[in-house]
């Protein structure tokens, strides 16, 4: 059926498996019409999907240096487009952006903005000239750029404190699917979903990861697009929602009017009651409800942190070209495009069909023992994902008596609306592959720096290929067991930790990648004062803030990487200026970077 | 980030005689300013103005303008900028021939 290669397949091969993806969800479909269980449907979507990723894994192990760190560099540009926005959007995306979209509003849509503003940043600043540097990792660029094993080791550093912070959450997210999927508890469910990403990724490392991902971004997109696009038609509110949906948007802004949005605050006793983690609607729906500034620091934050987290930079080294690599950008960000601008959408179809009496669905103004009576609630409110209260006695549900938890506006509007529970069973397929390709990614970009950076390039320069790749998934496995152990004892909530992950790595390496490329007056001296001082500063920020010293300049725990990065820049330009330019060497080396043409800096093999 | 780069912009001795690659570069570090100026109004700029956004009467498809670009605008924008801006990139290379050979 494939004559070829590998690479000229790639449209057919992932054709035939989209094509089985959906026969396979049309057959549950008829599996749940002949009565097959929620619970089996469950297990048969998170199952089926997981196994083929490992297939996926073992199909392409691989013994070679530049296929593991860097899938011999010949991803096609739109191919390693869907791999880097599966390997962007993570659990948090996935299951916890329309929900904080749904209680939070335009305040949190600043994460939005961040979160795709950034690759802006990536493709003009960045992605270009590393890859024409040929690298396998991040620190790989830091270390020959500057010079010296102890800017190699500073970024090392910054990649594994940012990195870890957020694969934590990812591993978490994965435990947390797999616990409701496949009805075991967290702390085993946590080693299950640890188990599935290191199947991804052992035998393969980069390659292997990348062959998943492009499948996994597969399954995250339809069981994100899917669910959108029905719901919004079954409601009659618009056939394509993203253009149809303003006088859905009126109407929630109308009723939350008419329900007395924000007049009855609840007393704390009342508060008490309620489930940790759940939340009432307190803020209007599109109304801009914070102040510029808030917004715009959590904007910055989140582009600038895009550009330096290693895991998203390294998926443009896989390229065949710079010119590739630049357009691949430009198609990761159309593949996230899809699925953030319909976070928004779902939020919208969510509240509305909670909220407005004239949808069967509406459940505000409803006696509380009818709502308490449906099957649908009384689900989610065995999950721990919603809550209703009288709390002021008249026997009916108020908008401020009515609860839920974040992740419920992915996983439980499907039902809510009506829809069959193979949609549920696919949206937990989907939140599945969003938290492992993620996992997945980060779990490499730490173990190859380990890998590559420390014990080849610093320890042991001489071992052999086989050697390097053995310590290679050593450390991968040992990485991923660390990160599954701390993710059990579930420290912090999901999107918190990948809020602090961006913060972390804007503090300590935007300025010292960044003005790598386009200062070639920076030096080695400049750039570890840099990435030591910025993630210092940032940390200690943090950790004051935390402990509650009120901060300055409005800048909060969410945004202590502006704290981080302003220190990591001041330090760098003012360490650079006062020690010796960097020798004619290096600045060769950069004016070769800024031309596409030309051999690579770093061999082929390194 | 823009500032720093306007800084440079000043700051740059354009000198008598420039090399090919200096010319390459100049008018890379060009494109690369109006990309920036262009993302730092749709990600940083009008996000000034949210209040003055969420009152106009411009409502693209009926959304309040606030709303819609933080929905979909700025990111549908972003997704553009960045294509424009490797189209550029890459006709600046042809330009003083920096293009990469297939084989590279």
């Amino acid at each position: 059926m494939f004559k070829g290669k590998f690479i000229d397949n790639l449209p057919k091969i992932y054709g035939t498996y989209t094509g089985g993806f959906i026969v396979f969800i049309i057959l549950m479909a008829i599996a749940e019409q002949a009565g097959m269980s929620a619970k089996l449907i469950g297990i048969f979507f998170v199952a089926f999907t997981v196994l083929i990723y490992a297939l996926i894994g073992y199909l392409s192990r691989t013994m070679q240096t530049d296929a593991y760190y860097v899938a011999g560099r010949q991803v096609p540009t739109v191919f390693n487009g869907m791999a880097t926005a599966a390997d962007w959007m993570s659990g948090a995306s996935f299951v916890a952006m329309a929900g904080g979209i749904y209680f939070k509003g335009y305040g949190y849509m600043a994460l939005l903005v961040g979160w795709t503003g950034g690759y802006v940043l990536v493709a003009s600043l960045l992605a270009p000239y590393l890859r024409k540097f040929g690298c396998y990792t991040v620190p790989d660029f830091i270390g020959t750029r500057y010079g010296g094993n102890m800017a190699r080791l500073s970024a090392v550093i910054v990649l594994t404190v940012a990195s870890f912070t957020y694969v934590t959450a990812q591993i978490n997210a994965t435990g947390t699917i797999a616990s409701v999927a496949l009805d075991i508890p967290f702390e085993i469910a946590v080693y299950v979903g640890l188990a599935s990403i290191l199947m991804c990724s052992m035998l393969g490392g980069m390659r292997a990861v990348t062959w998943t991902q492009v499948a996994q971004y597969i399954v995250l997109i339809i069981a994100y697009l899917l669910p959108v696009f029905w719901i919004s038609n079954k409601m009659g509110a618009g056939v394509f929602p993203h253009f149809m949906l303003a006088d859905e948007v009126a109407r929630i802004a109308e009723l939350e009017a008419q329900f007395g949005l924000g007049e009855v605050k609840n007393s704390a006793a009342d508060l008490k009651q309620v489930p940790k983690g759940l939340a009432g609607i307190t803020k209007a729906h599109s109304e801009v409800n914070t102040t510029p500034w808030k917004f715009i620091s959590l904007a910055v934050c989140m582009m600038a942190g895009t550009a330096s987290l290693p895991h998203v930079m390294m998926r443009y080294f896989t390229t065949p070209s710079v010119k590739a690599a630049r357009r691949s950008v430009g198609w990761s960000l159309f593949f996230i495009f899809l699925l953030y601008s319909s976070a928004p959408m779902l939020a919208t179809l969510s509240k509305l069909s909670l909220m407005d009496p004239n949808l069967a669905t509406g459940i505000i103004g409803k006696s509380i023992t009818e709502v308490q009576a449906i099957d649908w609630y009384q689900n989610w409110n065995q999950a721990n994902l919603m809550f209703v209260s009288d709390f002021n006695g008249n026997g009916t549900l108020e908008l401020n008596e009515f609860f839920m938890g974040g992740k419920a506006v992915v996983l439980a509007t499907p039902e809510i609306a009506g829809l069959p529970y193979v949609i549920s069973g696919l949206v937990a397929a989907g939140g599945m592959a969003a938290a492992m390709s993620t996992a997945d990614g980060l779990v490499l970009a730490i173990s190859n720096a380990l890998s590559h950076d420390i014990y080849y390039k610093m320890i042991n320069p001489r071992a052999e290929t086989a050697k390097r790749l053995i310590v290679a998934r050593v450390l991968l496995v040992l990485i991923g067991f660390a990160g599954a152990t701390i993710a059990a004892l579930e420290i912090q909530g999901i999107l918190g930790s990948v809020i602090w992950a961006f913060d972390f790595a804007m503090s300590g390496l935007f300025f010292p990648l960044v003005l790598g490329v386009w200062w070639k007056r920076a030096n080695a001296q400049g750039a570890v004062a840099g990435m030591l001082g910025g993630l210092i500063a940032g940390s200690a920020y943090l950790i004051a803030v935390r402990s509650g010293y009120p901060g300055f300049w409005g800048v909060t725990q969410l945004t202590f990487g502006i704290v981080g990065s302003l220190v990591s820049l001041v330090l760098m330009v003012v360490v650079s200026l006062m020690t010796k330019a960097p020798d004619a060497a290096t600045q060769r080396m950069v004016d070769e970077v800024r031309i596409p043409s030309g051999k690579a800096i770093l061999g082929k093999q390194h | 980030m823009s500032f720093w780069v306007m800084f440079r912009l000043l700051t740059y001795r354009e000198g008598k005689k420039m090399s090919k690659q200096q010319q390459h570069w100049e008018k890379t570090r060009m494109l690369l300013f109006v990309t920036l100026a262009i993302w730092f109004v749709f990600s940083i700029g009008i996000f000034f103005f949210g209040a003055e956004m969420e009152a106009s009467s411009i409502r693209p498809l009926g959304y309040p303008l606030s709303y819609y670009m933080t929905c979909q605008g700025s990111l549908g924008i972003f997704v553009i900028l960045i294509f424009w801006f490797a189209n550029r990139q890459e006709k600046i290379d042809e330009e003083f021939g920096y293009t990469e050979r297939e084989d590279d």
